[in-house]
């Protein structure tokens, strides 16, 4: 198991690193470069001021080298619309609001939707089921920036429960959250009623009901357990949704958060903080693969002896 | 009863060989079949009607009213639904109507295309990963794992970042950067499966060609995932194409499409609500249409669940 | 009162899209204490709902047993029976061994723990007594190391060994009855043969009744006492195993008897075998329902279901043949060898 988690570890650094000169060639690849385009106003000397300090001065290759060594030491450069503001200083300090803000949207997406799945298979064709699947076809359908603007105007301009954009105590969190995880609860309840339905037609759930033991063991210890382990399997494009997500919500919201950054840098074309929070993002979804990977081999024992059995 | 009738009735007749043999029940190919189990679901045939009826109007909708798609009426802004105007207009006093269409065309098109051409190239991809194997497709499918492990919005900002033009074509290509690999996965893990089955072995040990092999086995028995797959890849495309228009990435004023009309309706949420309504009621409809013929498609297709 | 089971005009029907489909149309048998049944038959005869039907395993809807049917467990009637009676019933009373072992095993729970579950239901033992006893059950059914293997999953178990765990687990309370479903039908031949001596030693080791349902003549010659040939959801022909096998009167049984291979050098000719497919359970059937594959069929027999004639106190029979109209026809050369 180490073995192997270790190999993974190495595959993802190689990942990462292909993603970080993919990166930075495109980036470096537009004709015309765009760091250069931003600071051809300038003044001459001051614009061999602004060359020298992005090493523009460089050649692409140099740097590529200096990008990387910088990368090394956890500087991923300077903005080049508010220049004294690094990257690095964007990310900690914005982070943590998008962290919460994904972190309750995940957590929230995927229990209630797991719950609802669960019940709406044990319900199958009866009303719990219908309301449960109406619920995840409007949440398939909606995107979530219609959804946000839906409980904006429902929940806080029309009935001021709650406030309608910025940050602050945990009311603020309330909507952005809801329009955040409303689509994982609806992939997740479709995904879990048809693995539940799958699972009660196994044949050891039969070996299960002839050993005459009590419902709530047959539900808990042979369906729920063996239906929930496939659904971790679609926890990663539920992450990257949320990240994706996160970048209209916080704008809708007025949210500090990195996502508003990366769209705010987007619209400014602020190249050196796309690249670094493109790089950020790749870099924890690639981890969130490996966590997901190994917690899948925790849960599932018959994974764990074929990883075994392949070294 | 007399006694030549129960003579009769005892007199042994045997069983007729054809009778026996007989199958009960008609046969239907594959496609007439999943035609059948298609016309008994009632979500996806509805669904057919309103994706028929919003496509038709994205033709002819624009040409209903007497406004251009770019047309501003200044003293007409922010107006209501009316018998006027049927959507009510925007804030620079554009018909919603003509405009709801026109830009439906847009994000229809680029949903149908872009999960056209990430099909094609996904199969062709996985095709040749699967049908050479071996080192050929570890290498393939490494490439196809690295692609994945970029979370998809972000290359598509990416992209959409670097090619300077804002047509849709640039759009399109933003969203088939890496769109394919799901397709390329599917269809190389459906053909590896295929290759172990009893029936083709068994044809290859007749000493059927591989042509034919490829054409009668592996495609018609591939082909019934790669159509749900394009049906439930079209709403993710249209989704994506919104979302882009929407942080300002995707087509440009004075073209439109649903995302980027939701996107201009939003400054406006408070005061004019209706302006996003139209556009965000297409986004959904088309979205459900397709997820749910989806649905229906899956279960007409999937032989496995064949009766 | 040596009776312990006794089934009286079992039916059993599935609601599906396509209408009503009459699994089992009224099936009587009984069975004793220690005794082992074996229902034969082909697939989709019945025999296995039949089998499911007597722990009441069969899911409501689409499956519904029909008014009029009677399973009585030592004088107690089973269909009557509360959801707690019911699941007191299953497992301690009655267990019960699937057909494919590689499906039949919880795949994300340790066999330990799979065998310890009913012993922890239905026998109040704590987790470590159970667990104690799971391994004196994994001795029984001669699994090697079972202290170790208590903590393995079903997946690092071969076939044979999980058919194995399957009986340990459906005999780990000392059962009256133990059902066993096709148990060798997924196994390889001398996997076979294993299982179904150790199923015969714990039988009589333990006492216990056995319904062997399966769709193999061969399997059962030496190991049921008495044979029920069902066709089509109905018993055709009952007798004991030497009846059956050497003086069987119904046609379909001398097709199945005829279907199994002969080792034999002087006895080997072409295997037989039966031409066309059973009746669709969703028409309605007027006459004999094996009328259509049956060789010696007479008008009579797409007419009317025939009656049941008793040849002996164990022996009897559903066939037009046996009417005294009948022409006499001549037993087929299978049944006079040795067994």
């Amino acid at each position: 198991m180490l073995k192997y988690i270790l190999k993974r570890v190495l595959y993802m650094v190689l990942t990462l690193w292909i993603v970080i000169t993919i990166t930075f060639f495109l980036i470096h690849a537009i004709p015309g470069n765009p760091l250069a385009s931003l600071a051809r106003n300038l003044p001459p000397q001051v614009r061999a001021n602004y060359y020298a300090k992005y090493g523009l001065d460089k050649s692409v290759p140099q740097q590529y080298v200096m990008f990387l060594k910088n990368l090394f030491h956890g500087d991923l450069g300077e903005s080049l619309k508010f220049p004294g503001r690094s990257v690095t200083d964007i990310i900690s300090e914005h982070a943590p609001i998008s962290a919460r803000l994904g972190i309750q949207a995940i957590l929230i997406g995927v229990i209630v939707g797991i719950v609802l799945g669960i019940i709406a298979g044990f319900k199958r064709n009866r009303w719990p089921d219908h309301l449960v699947m109406f619920v995840a076809i409007l949440g398939v359908c909606l995107p979530s920036f219609v959804l946000a603007a839906l409980l904006q105007y429902i929940l806080s301009v029309k009935i001021e429960l709650f406030p309608t954009a910025g940050w602050g105590t945990g009311k603020y969190t309330v909507l952005p959250t809801i329009a955040l995880c409303f689509g994982s609860i609806a992939t997740y309840a479709r995904y879990m009623r048809s693995s539940v339905l799958d699972v009660i037609n196994q044949d050891y759930i039969l070996t299960a009901k002839a050993k005459g033991i009590s419902n709530f063991s047959l539900i808990w210890k042979h369906v729920i357990r063996n239906a929930i382990i496939p659904a971790i399997t679609i926890l990663p494009p539920q992450i990257a949704g949320i990240f994706g997500g996160s970048f209209v919500i916080e704008s809708i919201f007025a949210i500090p958060g990195l996502g508003s950054n990366l769209v705010d840098a987007v619209n400014n074309r602020d190249y050196t903080v796309i690249m670094g929070l493109t790089i950020f993002y790749c870099a924890l979804y690639i981890i969130s693969l490996l966590v997901v990977d190994i917690l899948y081999g925790v849960v599932d024992p018959r994974v764990r002896v074929s990883e075994d059995t392949t070294e | 009863m007399t006694e030549a009738t129960i003579d009769e009735k005892f007199k042994i007749i045997g069983c007729e060989d054809s009778d026996s043999e007989k199958i009960a029940r008609p046969t239907m190919t594959y496609w007439q079949d999943a035609w059948r189990r298609l016309k008994s679901n009632r979500a996806a045939m509805i669904s057919i009607v309103i994706l028929a009826i919003l496509i038709i109007m994205t033709i002819i909708g624009p040409h209903l009213t007497p406004y251009s798609h770019e047309e501003m009426i200044a003293e007409e802004r922010n107006m209501g639904p009316s018998t006027k105007h049927w959507f009510g207009t925007d804030e620079l006093g554009r018909d919603i109507f003509t405009r709801v269409w026109k830009g439906g065309r847009v994000s229809i098109l680029i949903g149908v295309i872009g999960a056209l051409v990430a099909s094609v190239v996904g199969c062709i991809y996985g095709g040749i990963a699967a049908y050479f194997g071996g080192i050929v497709d570890d290498i393939m499918m490494r490439i196809v794992e690295i692609l994945v492990s970029i979370p998809y919005l972000i290359v598509v900002i990416l992209i959409s970042v670097l090619t300077k033009s804002k047509g849709m074509g640039s759009v399109l290509l933003a969203l088939c950067i890496t769109g394919w690999c799901g397709t390329a996965r599917l269809v190389r893990g459906q053909i590896l499966q295929l290759k172990k089955k009893e029936f083709v072995m068994a044809a290859k040990a007749l000493g059927v060609s591989s042509w034919k092999i490829i054409t009668k086995h592996l495609i018609p028995n591939t082909l019934g995932i790669i159509i749900v797959s394009i049906t439930f890849d079209i709403p993710g495309f249209i989704f994506s194409e919104a979302f882009l228009s929407y942080i300002g990435l995707g087509v440009q004023s004075p073209d439109t499409s649903w995302g980027a009309m939701a996107s201009a309706a939003q400054n406006n949420l408070l005061f004019y609500p209706y302006q996003l309504f139209f556009p965000a009621l297409m986004i959904a409809l088309t979205m459900l249409t397709f997820s749910l013929l989806g649905d229906g498609l899956r279960d007409a297709l999937d032989p496995r669940l064949r009766q | 009162m040596n009776r312990i089971l006794e089934v009286k005009n079992l039916a059993v029907s599935f609601h599906t899209y396509a209408g009503e489909v009459k699994a089992v149309r009224g099936v009587n048998f009984y069975l004793d204490r220690g005794e082992a049944l074996a229902l034969v038959g082909e697939s989709g005869c019945g025999k296995t709902v039949t089998a499911k039907s007597l722990m009441r395993l069969n899911p409501i809807p689409p499956a519904e047993i029909k008014e009029g049917s009677s399973i009585k467990y030592n004088g107690k009637e089973v269909l009557d029976m509360s959801k707690e009676e019911i699941r007191a019933f299953r497992g301690a009373e009655v267990g019960m061994i699937f057909q494919d072992p590689m499906t039949s095993l919880n795949p994300t729970m340790k066999i330990g723990d799979q065998i310890a579950e009913s012993l922890i239901t239905h026998m109040n033992l704590n987790k470590k007594d159970a667990l104690d006893k799971a391994v004196q059950m994994l001795e029984r059914v001669d699994i090697p190391k079972p202290e170790e293997r208590i903590n393995s999953y079903p997946h690092e178990f071969s076939g044979g060994m999980r058919q194995r765990v399957m009986i340990a687990i459906a005999l780990a309370c000392n059962p009256r009855i133990l059902i066993a479903d096709e148990p060798t039908t997924a196994l390889d031949v001398t996997i076979q043969a294993q299982v179904l001596e150790l199923l015969k030693e714990l039988q009589s080791e333990m006492n216990t009744s056995i319904i062997l349902v399966t769709h193999d003549l061969g399997v059962v010659a030496n190991f049921a006492d008495r044979i029920h040939v069902m066709y089509a959801g109905k018993i055709v022909e009952k007798g004991t195993t030497r009846e059956i096998f050497y003086e069987g009167e119904h046609p379909y049984t001398w097709a199945l008897l005829s279907s199994v291979p002969d080792l034999y050098e002087e006895n080997r000719k072409k295997l037989y075998s039966l031409a066309g497919t059973p009746p669709d359970l969703l028409l309605p059937l007027d006459g004999c329902p094996f009328a259509s594959r049956c060789r010696y069929c007479m008008q009579i027999c797409k007419e009317k279901m025939p009656p049941k004639t008793e040849l002996s106190e164990s022996h009897s029979v559903s066939c037009w043949l046996k009417h005294p109209s009948a022409p006499k026809v001549e037993k087929p050369h299978i049944l006079r060898r040795d067994v």
